[in-house]
């Protein structure tokens, strides 16, 4: 069975659709790539999923549950952990603090346990050194990894990661990267939107197009970024040939 | 002396401001709501020790015991309903429910109790007081009123900087939205939040109901001075709001010194400066609730 499905799943706001008849599964394992033009409707999606936004019409489960009707606290404890593409930390507190009470609330962990895990998802994304500084404090990067660090201390089995990259150095990215590898390779489902098309290419295993709050394409990545559907949507834009050079 | 006298009256009363005010603080800090029935909270915690307390045969001296828990209930119980719901359309709303309540209390309690005035009823104790000089008599009543709001204020600053509930309630008013991708429930913590802010607004209502003589309609005032020593000390910031409510309380003293009718004036002019000279208070930035 897959660890998320999504079965007609159409979302509008006014007269803009984010979301359309969107319909598609992930295997539990999996590491899938969203790319797909500004407006596509990518970080809908990931809202949809993480219960930030409610879907018009249509299906959501996770490892066989009804998502929908969790809300997003929930659904964090459930197993969904997600980044922002602008990230979000809590400023007045600690590095260590921001993990802890993700940790204490998203894995119900209490005491050592929960120190412990909080400790550790700073560890894997490289903060444990920054620990006792003020979240507000810290450059891109750092909050970026925070991100991560914060999603990865509730213990989630699915991580969405919107745009994780944006912004960064392609040493960082590199960095980064491999990070999310590191976390793959725990077992971690991953679904990430990306604009930094060689991160994906280089790392994901499938990938799906969004365009006005479609799928247009989903399959193997490269194969993905060659067809017409995706053409079509950028434009025959840069994005592809940015992809394709390499 | 006499000025010795003014600052110590002014603090006194002031320790009573910032007890008021600190519940104003903490809901408009975490949920963003600003509750204007928060005046007439206390009033209907004052008429619960006056009347509901002896029924359950218990002296009206320990009201808190009974009144502090019931109304940390109805906090939670009104956030997590009225309030909510307000909330969930649009910070404008909150406003205007907060007024609606704070009208059908007044009215209510109008209604039940008529406007004769009533007072808490501890005994003789409300007549003590120490003597520190032949001008100098400090109120025994005003004394444990002061130790009381350093008390709370301490606590709750404690618990908000120490504790993983503490935690919580920081995150919750840095971010919801990440607060709940973290799997933080924040509904729950937004209604512990109002319990905390009912229960000291109930302490400090008894607490004026047996210094003062009260009637339905002492709210308003009440509420006019806790936003001035919110204001003063800064939003969000608690002991920003001791400090605010102490620097209130003897601005008034002063004004009264001169005339009587200055009293309230006086605090009013204090509170323009600030708001004109440093509009996020003394302590806004350095002391927050999100320390």
């Amino acid at each position: 069975m897959s660890l998320l499905q999504l079965e007609g799943i159409s979302k509008r706001f006014g007269r803009v659709v984010v979301a359309e008849e969107i319909t598609f599964q992930l295997e539990e394992g999996a590491w899938v790539g969203v790319v797909g033009p500004n407006g596509a409707g990518k970080t809908s999606l990931f809202s949809i999923i993480s219960g930030d936004i409610k879907p018009d019409a249509g299906k959501l489960h996770f490892d066989g549950r009804n998502l929908l009707s969790m809300n997003a606290a929930a659904r964090c404890r459930f197993g969904i952990g997600r980044t922002y593409q602008i990230p979000q930390p809590f400023e007045h507190m600690t590095v260590f603090e921001n993990a802890l009470l993700a940790a204490q609330q998203g894995a119900r962990e209490r005491g050592r346990e929960s120190y412990a895990r909080a400790f550790s998802s700073l560890e894997r994304t490289g903060l444990a050194e920054f620990a006792n500084r003020p979240a507000g404090t810290m450059g891109l990067l750092h909050r970026k990894r925070l991100e991560l660090a914060r999603a990865l201390a509730t213990d989630p089995r699915l991580l969405l990661l919107d745009e994780i990259a944006g912004g960064l150095t392609d040493l960082e990215v590199v960095e980064l990267t491999a990070v999310i590898r590191d976390l793959h390779a725990d077992g971690i489902t991953i679904l990430w939107i990306e604009h930094v098309v060689r991160a994906l290419l280089s790392t994901v295993d499938r990938l799906l197009c969004l365009a006005n709050g479609e799928i247009v394409a989903d399959g193997e990545p490269r194969q993905v970024l060659a067809s017409d559907a995706v053409r079509r949507v950028y434009l025959g834009g840069a994005i592809i040939n940015e992809a394709t050079a390499h | 002396m006499t000025w010795a006298n003014i600052l110590i009256q002014g603090a006194l009363v002031g320790g009573f401001y910032a007890l008021f005010a600190c519940g104003l603080s903490l809901m408009f800090g975490v949920m963003k709501v600003i509750n204007l029935a928060h005046g007439d909270i206390a009033v209907v915690a004052a008429y619960s020790a006056v009347f509901l307390v002896p029924k359950l045969h218990v002296a009206q001296l320990w009201a808190f015991l009974v009144v502090v828990p019931l109304f940390a209930l109805i906090g939670y119980v009104v956030q997590r309903t009225l309030l909510q719901k307000a909330i969930d359309r649009d910070p404008f709303t909150t406003l205007l429910v907060t007024f609606g309540l704070s009208v059908v209390i007044e009215n209510l309690l109008l209604e039940i109790y008529s406007a004769n005035g009533q007072s808490v009823n501890i005994g003789e104790l409300v007549a003590k007081s120490w003597q520190v000089n032949s001008v100098i008599y400090v109120s025994d009543v005003s004394l444990v009123v002061l130790g009381v709001a350093v008390l709370v204020l301490g606590a709750l600053q404690l618990f908000l900087s120490r504790t993983s509930s503490g935690r919580l309630i920081r995150a919750v008013s840095d971010d919801r939205e990440a607060a709940q991708l973290c799997g933080a429930n924040y509904k729950h913590v937004f209604g512990v939040a109002a319990a905390i802010a009912f229960a000291t607004v109930a302490l400090a209502g008894i607490a004026f109901g047996i210094s003062t003589e009260f009637d339905p309609t002492a709210g308003g005032i009440n509420l006019l001075y806790a936003f001035e020593a919110v204001v003063i000390g800064g939003i969000g910031s608690l002991w920003g709001t001791l400090v605010g409510g102490i620097l209130l309380g003897v601005a008034q003293q002063f004004g009264a010194h001169f005339n009587l009718e200055y009293q309230t004036l006086a605090g009013n002019a204090l509170f323009l400066i600030v708001l004109a000279v440093r509009p996020q208070g003394l302590f806004g930035r350095r002391v927050s609730l999100n320390e």
